[in-house]
């Protein structure tokens, strides 16, 4: 089984405070520890999965800068076969829209069964660029893939809905799926994995290996644009026990018993 | 003239409440806009939801089909790409739900349309429409402008927008005919699985201990594990732990899990996302425990402690286990 899997560098902002640059358009950067984004992470898993059981190889893409190639390398020392970076000065500012044609270009002529993406990036969240992709590349898809399953040239997945509910549906390949968190345990990369992948090459495609038109990406090939960021102001609701640990476990417990619930 | 269209979500015999909060939302900017709003309705047998939307819209398309009887995100891109491209809708509204999540980005490309997806805010100003989003897992908030174009596509971040039931509307019911000429292969549902539940129900506790991303390691959960007890509750928890299997997903509370509504929920190392926030914002007395102060779970809760956890569950623990 011949598998794409389409990753994102993103900063790690869970336990972060976050400044808004100065010009409103992004995020200050500087001094952020950036990973592969976590859903994308079960995806590479799941490609590692599918391909010990079945054979192939795998292609890891991302549109990115060349630190980008920290992400990648890490997919390589898990067993990923092969690494390409789609950069060129002018994909920044791109959107979903964009990106996901920068990548269809990177996939149109590369032989694959599935692609795989992860269901939304943690940094902007748009669960957009696989089922975009999809529809650029002309294949059937499916978004929040819980599990997958393959039945003899067809797969047969698991799409998380709401309220615990999962969808049961058959999808013919080639196809592609968005990977929800959770649907495996992502592996570590083992150190003899991290040595292989550091002599490993990465391929870098820019706009004219991929016979991108200038028009078709960046800020003008987007659809939708940033005006602004801002911190969403938090009105704390909550009345805020302050003092040392037992001072505040002391007063929760009166409090809950004032009102009935201890 | 436009309309604005709202896509009616139904599953299992129920019309998804997102439904009626995007035409909540799209009576405003049908408003603003001066236009018409459009619920679309597609299904099979569904007279009784066209009905129910009547009342909240000025019509409603229903398609009948029986290939439309479950939600298949290649079945509704067809109908809606025929139903938009001949009626040219100015604003299609779709939930950012499972459903809408995997047409909307396919649907709007298809047609050569800017969409913006998990919308918070939607505004009109100076007649032009702009959407506010959130990134970064809810820190940052994003105003965000759609290139120019006939029609816009958005989709909508469930329980974001208050839905308060007004007058009725009575709007039009027109049956437009089915477009669906073949049965789609590519792409075939089968069944709903419901989650099993285990021993433990979490949506009937009165006390739900729940344990989010701040627990870091599967040593710690012992932890809230012995204050649950300490409670006399039930132990749940948030994505990133069941993710983690740390908790199995009956214990997952939010809206790919459980919804509960106990008497105290204690929100543990829980910075409270939006998805999460929706399976627990009802409960009686929320209580969380976050060394974030700018955690968004402080907007949802009555009582709170900003420290780490690790050291304040002990503690609680021990006050409640002196009692």
């Amino acid at each position: 089984m011949e598998i794409v899997v389409c990753v994102k560098h993103v900063p790690d902002t869970t336990e972060t405070e976050i400044a808004i640059r100065a010009d409103e358009r992004a995020i200050e950067k500087r001094g952020l520890v950036f990973d592969i984004s976590e859903a994308d992470n079960y995806a590479i898993e799941e490609a590692l999965l599918l391909k010990e059981e079945f054979c192939g190889s795998i292609t890891v893409l991302t549109v990115g800068p060349p630190e980008a190639d920290e992400t990648l390398r890490m997919c390589l020392a898990k067993g990923v076969d092969k690494a390409v970076r789609l950069t060129d000065e002018v994909f920044e500012a791109s959107d979903s829209y964009a990106t996901a044609r920068i990548l269809s270009e990177a996939i149109r002529d590369m032989d694959y069964d599935l692609v795989l993406t992860g269901v939304q990036a943690d940094d902007d969240g748009c669960a957009q660029v696989g089922v975009t992709l999809a529809e650029m590349l002309g294949i059937p898809h499916a978004a929040l893939v819980v599990s997958t399953e393959v039945e003899d040239g067809r797969m047969k997945l698991h799409r998380e809905l709401e309220g615990g509910l999962h969808e049961v549906l058959e999808i013919e390949l080639p196809a592609l799926f968005t990977i929800q968190t959770g649907i495996n345990e992502p592996r570590y990369a083992s150190i003899f994995g991290i040595r292989k992948a550091m002599r490993k090459e990465i391929e870098t495609l820019d706009l004219g290996a991929l016979g991108l038109a200038e028009k078709a990406v960046g800020e003008a090939g987007s659809k939708t644009s940033l005006i602004k960021l801002f911190i969403p102001v938090v009105t704390a609701q909550a009345t805020i026990l302050e003092g040392s640990p037992e001072e505040v476990s002391s007063e929760l417990v009166t409090i809950l018993k004032n009102e009935g619930v201890v | 003239m436009g309309e604005i269209f709202v896509l009616a979500e139904h599953r299992q015999g129920e019309l998804r409440d997102v439904t009626f909060e995007m035409l909540g939302k799209g009576q405003e900017l049908a408003g603003a806009m001066d236009e018409p709003l459009t619920a679309v309705l597609l299904g099979h047998s569904v007279d009784g939801f066209a009905t129910e939307l009547a009342k909240q819209a000025s019509q409603v398309l229903v398609v009948e089909d029986e290939r439309l009887e479950h939600f298949n995100s290649a079945a509704y891109q067809q109908v809606l790409a025929h139903l938009i491209t001949g009626r040219k809708p100015s604003l299609v509204l779709i939930g950012h739900s499972a459903c809408g999540m995997d047409l909307a980005p396919s649907l709007a490309t298809q047609l050569d349309l800017p969409l913006v997806t998990d919308c918070t805010g939607l505004e009109v100003e100076d007649g032009q429409l702009f959407a506010v989003r959130e990134m970064y897992g809810g820190k940052v908030s994003a105003r965000v402008a759609f290139s120019q174009a006939d029609t816009y596509m958005a989709t909508v971040r469930q329980a974001a927008f208050p839905f308060e039931e007004g007058e009725p509307l009575g709007g039009e019911i027109i049956a437009v005919d089915s477009p669906l000429t073949e049965e789609i292969k590519s792409k075939r549902f089968i069944e709903y699985v419901e989650a099993a539940v285990g021993e433990v129900d979490i949506s009937q506790a009165d006390v739900v201990v729940a344990v989010g991303r701040g627990i870091k390691e599967e040593d710690n959960m012992s932890l809230v594990e012995r204050l649950a007890e300490a409670l006399g509750g039930v132990l749940a928890g948030s994505r990133p732990v069941v993710d983690a299997g740390w908790l199995p997903p009956d214990r997952q509370v939010g809206q790919s899990g459980r919804t509960v509504k106990p008497k105290l929920y204690l929100a543990v190392g829980i910075s409270g996302a939006s998805q999460h926030v929706v399976g627990m914002r009802a409960s009686s007395t929320i209580v969380a425990i976050n060394k974030d102060p700018d955690a968004p779970i402080f907007k949802v809760a009555h009582y709170g402690i900003v420290d780490d956890l690790l050291k304040v569950v002990p503690a609680l623990t021990a006050r409640l286990e002196a009692r």
